[in-house]
């Protein structure tokens, strides 16, 4: 994005903007929302279920991500063979088609065992929300596996070859100084996988977990309204985008860009 | 366990003949390519249109243009492909009663092309502004100061010099035109992976539908980036080799 030196209050952007107050006053006039006080509080929890998944499957999937990475980068052919593999198979196949497998292929096959039937987990696997985490968490490792296989073989070979020189075991040098001058590389991309990540969370209401499209979807069933639903829905995403890329900003600007 | 065992490896529902279920995969994979062509075409007029406006359109037709693009990339493809499908639907339907016609059942075909479009559009419109705008300026002023058209320009200089820097961005866009066409599945357009899940629903072999789908879109991934290579190297000819 080009820096804007444009003001917000130009004649024209004042304009815009009251015909933008317009729009939404006209909305919330013309409009039903009465629906509204009845579901705020699931409207709530599913913005938390939201972003619990969205916490959750980021967090495990970065975890992933940094063995994929580090195997392609560095590792043998029979361990870097199989994480591009990996990430290509992921990375080819819609996602929605990864969680239906995972849901009904996966699902189907653990219904016939009767081991498992019978077993303390079956009340888990029974249920939609594991396979939601698991489908969105390899989704996440295989795109962020890429970009960390970039981000470790991007670190400049002097760096290593300083930290061996001062007599830190590899072990040592990865913890110090490949990994987290890797997660520095990657760091500005993870603002945008994130974001993608966020937006790819809705699909795990196909497989009935209760998130906030799930939510929407309910109201949308019970009051047979089509747009409304719809517009708030896309309003509630558009504000955890703005907050996400805000918190980003923040993260990275507490982070020295030139080597500190 | 046994059966679930059998199912997998039940080539014969593969079979193109109608017990076998694999015609009907080969159509959707089919209508699938057909959106995301469509939808990629469209949306690569709109990035055209969009990135033209912003960088030499009024500061109100950038402003729009600014808000179109923010919008659709902040909000989640499944929830844009609902709104725009129902909405679209039902703004030609008021046209068409404006205009004293019938209501027209719009095909789902048609609708997934205009959201994926309207999808496309945005992004495309991001990545060719970038593109644009790395060409540099003394060259474009070097042909005109040589007496070219602003179409010679074009032709000659400013397209050829984007090239190289929109068709990476392009290309990725490509390869999520063909994975987000899976989500008109939510609205019912029959594509690959809706017919998957009713192959599978009615046979119960979702494991073996479900990896036989992935393989096709896998291949489409596999074909277009052989593809993407050879225009990448013929976009960046004559160029330092990076990488």
């Amino acid at each position: 994005m080009s820096p804007d030196k444009r003001r917000w209050n130009e004649p024209h952007r004042l304009v815009l903007l009251a015909i933008a107050v317009g729009i939404v006053l006209f909305a919330a006039y013309n409009m039903r929302w009465d629906w509204l006080p009845r579901y705020s509080g699931r409207l709530v929890e599913g913005v938390g279920t939201t972003l619990w998944l969205l916490f959750l499957t980021s967090v495990l999937g970065f975890l992933l991500a940094v063995p994929l990475g580090l195997a392609q980068a560095a590792g043998p052919v029979w361990l870097s063979a199989p994480a591009r593999a990996f990430c290509t198979v992921i990375r080819g196949t819609p996602l929605l088609l990864q969680l239906w497998l995972l849901y009904y292929g996966l699902g189907s096959l653990f219904a016939y065992w009767p081991e498992i039937r019978q077993s303390w987990a079956w009340p888990y696997l029974r249920s939609a929300w594991p396979y939601g985490v698991l489908a969105l968490t390899i989704s996440f490792a295989g795109y962020e596996g890429e970009v960390m296989r970039g981000a470790f073989a991007g670190v400049p070979k002097g760096e290593l070859e300083a930290g061996r020189a001062y007599g830190m075991s590899p072990l040592t040098v990865f913890r110090r100084i490949w990994l987290p001058r890797a997660i520095h590389r990657a760091l500005p991309t993870l603002a945008g996988e994130t974001v993608l990540q966020l937006k790819a969370t809705p699909l795990v209401a196909t497989i009935t977990v209760v998130d906030v499209y799930a939510i929407i979807s309910r109201v949308r069933q019970d009051t047979y309204l089509t747009y409304e639903p719809l517009l708030l829905l896309a309003l509630i995403y558009m504000m955890l985008t703005g907050v996400l890329v805000l918190a980003f900003r923040w993260l990275e600007a507490r982070v020295p860009v030139k080597g500190g | 366990m046994f059966d679930w065992i059998a199912g997998l490896a039940a080539w014969e529902l593969l079979a193109l003949e109608p017990p076998g279920w694999g015609g009907v995969l080969l159509k959707g994979l089919a209508v699938s390519l057909q959106v995301a062509v469509g939808g990629y075409l469209l949306g690569f007029l709109i990035g055209v249109g969009g990135a033209t406006g912003k960088l030499y359109g009024g500061p109100i037709l950038r402003d729009i243009l600014d808000v179109y693009t923010t919008l659709v990339r902040a909000v989640p493809e499944l929830v844009l492909i609902l709104l725009l499908y129902y909405a679209g639907t039902d703004a030609l339907n008021q046209i068409m009663i404006l205009f004293g016609a019938e209501r027209v059942d719009i095909s789902g075909l048609a609708a997934g092309i205009f959201v994926i479009g309207v999808v496309q559009g945005a992004y495309q419109t991001e990545v060719l502004r970038g593109a644009f705008k790395a060409v540099p300026h003394g060259e474009t002023e070097a042909a005109r100061a040589y007496g070219m058209s602003p179409l010679q320009v074009l032709r000659r200089i400013t397209l050829p010099g984007m090239l190289p820097h929109a068709v990476p961005g392009l290309s990725n866009l490509w390869l999520i035109a063909t994975k987000d066409t899976a989500l008109l599945a939510v609205v019912g357009v029959a594509e690959l992976t809706l017919v998957t899940r009713q192959a599978g629903g009615t046979t119960k072999s979702y494991f073996l539908f479900f990896c036989a789908a992935g393989l096709l879109y896998l291949m489409v991934t596999l074909l277009s980036n052989v593809v993407i290579r050879r225009i990448e190297r013929y976009a960046r000819r004559g160029m330092p080799t990076v990488r």
